[in-house]
């Protein structure tokens, strides 16, 4: 069952009668890592949250190769600020297989591992509020793999980090995007879109300026804003 | 003034002399309140999540109402719950009135709009925290209340002992239903009102002391074993 390629067709986000997005038009291909880049406000997170379902369509649609609710069930998110549960690092991890209905001891010797996988180990009893923020970023990250997404979204993972977290965050992407897994990734960290992207979004006011392969868009950007956005230039 | 320092001895008279009247007002006390309050907790605790999870359309108008049900007047609550059992009620083939199960159910009564709506704030705000999270996560409306009520627990009891406090402390009410029997519904509220109107103010004074004690060692005892205000559990 693959649920890519993702379709959006003229999408479109209100929130109260305001345009966050669109109206956007783009397909995701099956294979790849696609940044979504553009200056604070071009409605990177809206866009994400759009491809997601988490942003209810004003306008247009946003279609999978499988039906949504089918869609919904392989698909993950990473949230700029993670979202802790008052929990355990361990019942954090499990909670999502629990959702699907995976007995709880066999969720617990997954999340078990899965921490392991991703350096928690040592804090599989810890509670997850009490986390760094690195420490929380990389629980995020874990929890959203754990269910083996089809697809997962980042939306701006590394924002508050520090070098160290970012680094590990952004090899643990690297080996998931190797083993198959679609990465879709906004980020405003111009050196990390270079260090990652395979192709690249570039937003602007809530459209999309330049959809294209990323060696392409960094040396030869075809709009205005994106040339003004790469150079380091402040994009109005 | 003096009786309320003779109030002091005679509460400590009447726990110390063992007295089976006063263990048994006080055990009647807490078995009516402590039932109240888990039937309450039972209905109010998931109504509080489903209104926090829940858009609908008079959801605003069932939350305002069930505000200003918290202050319910229990002799109004008394007063219905008796009309209800008494023998011309609907319900009076049950036989339930001048009956402990009576005054459990004024209580129930009175207090789970208290609960629900004490933890529909509670829920509503981890909602806030939580809602991009469970939706990403395709929790269903079950799942979610679940997850909601699971990971508040500790701020809902909160709530319980709201409820707990309005209860224990109640007479209006099971005054009525109850009928304040000896040796069948007599609890303490009950006792110190009849002992105030006979004059006997050491003797409900102490009776009075014994009452908020007794507050006083559940709550405790409830935040002891919830392991709350604890700064690395919350």
């Amino acid at each position: 069952m693959v649920i890519l390629p993702l379709t959006l067709t003229a999408a479109t986000a209100h929130m109260r009668g305001k345009k966050l997005a669109g109206p956007v038009s783009l397909t995701l291909a099956q294979k790849g890592f696609t940044m979504v880049i553009g200056p604070n406000g071009a409605g990177k997170t809206t866009l994400l949250r759009l491809m997601h379902g988490l942003q209810r369509c004003s306008g247009g649609a946003v279609t999978w190769a499988v039906p949504a609710s089918e869609a919904r069930e392989k698909q993950a998110f990473v949230f700029q600020s993670p979202i802790m549960m008052r929990r355990k690092v361990v019942e954090c991890l499990a909670y999502p297989l629990r959702l699907r209905g995976v007995p709880k001891p066999e969720a617990r010797a997954s999340a078990t591992a899965c921490a392991h996988r991703f350096g928690l180990g040592a804090l599989l009893e810890s509670w997850a509020p009490l986390l760094s923020g690195g420490e929380k970023q990389k629980l995020s990250l874990a929890r959203a793999l754990i269910i083996e997404p089809e697809i997962l979204f980042l939306d701006e993972p590394c924002a508050n980090l520090d070098g160290r977290a970012t680094r590990e965050i952004e090899t643990i992407l690297q080996d998931v995007q190797a083993r198959g897994t679609r990465l879709v990734m906004s980020t405003h960290d111009m050196g990390q879109a270079r260090r990652l992207a395979q192709d690249v979004i570039f937003m602007h006011k809530g459209i999309v300026h330049e959809q294209s392969d990323a060696a392409r868009f960094f040396s030869a950007p075809s709009t205005p804003e994106a040339k003004a956005f790469i150079s380091g230039d402040i994009v109005e | 003034m003096s009786d309320t320092g003779n109030g002091f001895w005679e509460a400590w008279r009447l726990i110390l002399s063992l007295d089976p009247d006063l263990y048994e007002i006080v055990f009647l006390s807490l078995q009516v309140t402590v039932s109240a309050v888990i039937i309450a907790s039972v209905i109010g605790l998931p109504m509080g999540a489903w209104l926090a999870v829940n858009r609908f359309r008079f959801r605003r108008y069932v939350i305002a109402v069930l505000n200003a049900l918290m202050g319910l007047p229990p002799v109004v609550v008394g007063l219905f719950v008796y009309m209800m059992l008494s023998r011309a009620g609907p319900l009076g083939g049950f036989g339930l009135l001048f009956s402990p199960s009576a005054m459990i159910i004024a209580q129930v009564i009175i207090i789970t709009p208290l609960i629900a709506s004490i933890s529909h704030q509670t829920i509503r705000d981890l909602w806030a925290e939580y809602h991009d999270l469970l939706i990403s996560m395709n929790a269903t409306r079950a799942q979610r209340m679940k997850a909601l009520l699971w990971d508040g627990k500790r701020a809902l009891l909160t709530a319980t002992l709201a409820g707990f406090g309005r209860a224990i402390g109640e007479v209006g009410a099971i005054m009525i239903v109850g009928g304040n029997i000896e040796h069948i519904t007599r609890v303490l509220t009950t006792a110190i009102a009849l002992e105030t109107g006979k004059g006997n103010f050491a003797f409900a004074m102490g009776l009075g002391l014994i009452l908020i004690t007794l507050a006083v060692i559940v709550n405790l005892l409830i935040h002891i074993i919830g392991k709350t205000e604890r700064a690395s559990t919350w």
